[in-house]
């Protein structure tokens, strides 16, 4: 089971930290093709938020093709779907990069360095099983 | 939530002596939903509380509740709705479930069950006396006699003060769970942003007599906008936009809170000529402080109706 939390008092609504850690728990292969997610009313009293925030959540997540709810079965990660075209997904892309990089740059790191970090972290991420990338 | 309002007021006002303790207030409140009310202490809050429950006559204005004309409520609405104040008032020398029987005899519909289930959430034990029992009990055995008559409209007047870190997570916990029925409506006044940020889909904001925001959490949290212009020198004076709720200056950087961020705004920024500029999240503490700044300023009213930027 996926460990979710959230936090109060965050810059990011709670929505937003739901559907993020739902986002990376799939990207990293914790949450693979398939996998049930906890109804909306289950997860929203694990996390004692309204149940409305949860819903839109879901909702934000169905629509991007990530998970999808089968009929008084629940909610499953779907098989992956792509959703932009490649030009649109550099497009959301680079400027989370520049963003990282313009950090690392006030930090004094090196690109050397910056290198080496992607490449670990790169390493550390397993490809989502069961994906396709065909399908548009 | 198409539907007629649970709560709607129109130009409510009340005056005590020569000082309006609530003033012109349109409030509308959609079925289903949990709404917090805020505002600072002494902004009116109780009071609005107090004339929509009919128990305080408004000086003007009009206010319907549950399709009832708040100065002819009929017995029959009000066991529909259930009503959580300030100062719980219990008879000490009664037990716990002696508490509950008492109760039981003014309401048609008494659910036992969920008035067991409430007061056992909060570990309360049926024969402990009212007398003996601590502020989050007290609470606890407040909330189980409110919500046993299921109520379809909860009224809660700072259900949190004073309640001790698990008392107010029984609290909270009790709250969503009393969202399972869909048409029941929940208006919580608070102080606690991290239970409205849980809780609330709407919040509506009274400062200082005035209502300055009715609407979902989610439009409140979209038109309160944080921009950090940085220079290279030192920057220059706040502009004069619309809307602008707090600057802070420091040295080579302007930070602004703005409602109802638009182009127009963004252009008045650029012509700034900052070295760059971008829109930085936001708490829901921070806007909801910055909304309430020392401006003085009451023309920022956020509806659900306006055109989002």
């Amino acid at each position: 089971m996926m460990n979710l939390s959230i936090n109060t008092g965050s810059n990011t609504p709670i929505y937003k930290q739901i559907t993020d850690q739902v986002r990376m728990a799939v990207a990293a292969g914790k949450l693979a093709v398939d996998d049930p997610l906890p109804s909306i009313r289950a997860l929203a009293e694990r996390l004692v938020v309204n149940p409305n925030t949860v819903a839109r959540a879901y909702a934000d997540l169905a629509r991007e093709g990530l998970i999808e709810s089968r009929s008084g079965r629940g909610v499953f990660v779907t098989r992956k779907r792509k959703m932009f075209t490649r030009e649109e997904g550099w497009r959301r892309l680079e400027p989370l990069l520049d963003a990282v990089i313009g950090e690392a740059m006030v930090l004094d790191f090196t690109p050397p360095e910056l290198r080496e970090a992607f490449e670990k972290k790169l390493g550390q991420w397993k490809p989502r099983k069961g994906g396709s990338r065909n399908d548009e | 939530m198409n539907e007629q309002p649970v709560i709607q007021t129109r130009g409510l006002t009340k005056y005590f002596g020569a000082r309006p303790a609530v003033y012109d207030l349109n409030l509308e409140v959609p079925r289903g939903c949990v709404l917090a009310f805020l505002g600072r202490n002494g902004s009116g809050k109780t009071t609005t509380i107090r004339m929509l429950l009919g128990l305080l006559e408004p000086t003007r204005g009009e206010g319907s509740i549950l399709g009832h004309d708040i100065r002819a409520l009929p017995p029959e609405a009000r066991a529909r709705i259930g009503y959580l104040t300030e100062e719980h008032q219990l008879y000490g020398w009664m037990s716990v479930q002696e508490c509950g029987g008492f109760q039981s005899q003014f309401y048609p519909r008494w659910n036992e069950k969920i008035f067991r289930g409430v007061i056992g959430h909060f570990s309360l034990k049926p024969a402990a006396r009212v007398k003996d029992l601590s502020r989050g009990e007290r609470a606890g055995l407040c909330l189980g006699l409110m919500l046993a008559p299921e109520p379809e409209l909860l009224i809660l007047d700072d259900p949190a003060m004073g309640l001790d870190p698990v008392a107010h997570r029984s609290l909270v916990e009790s709250m969503i769970y009393l969202t399972r029925r869909s048409d029941r409506t929940i208006f919580f006044s608070s102080h606690q942003l991290a239970d409205v940020e849980r809780v609330a889909d709407y919040i509506a904001i009274l400062d200082r007599s005035v209502l300055r925001a009715c609407c979902s959490l989610e439009t409140f949290r979209n038109s309160v906008r944080q921009v950090r212009l940085q220079f290279p020198g030192a920057p220059p004076p706040a502009p004069k936009i619309p809307g602008l709720l707090q600057a802070f200056r420091t040295e080579g950087e302007l930070r602004l809170v703005c409602v109802h961020y638009n182009e127009a705004v963004e252009r008045a920024l650029r012509a700034l000529a900052p070295a760059q500029m971008e829109q930085m999240p936001i708490s829901l503490e921070e806007a909801f402080l910055s909304y309430l700044g020392e401006r003085g300023e009451k023309s920022f009213i956020l509806s659900e109706t306006e055109v989002q930027p």
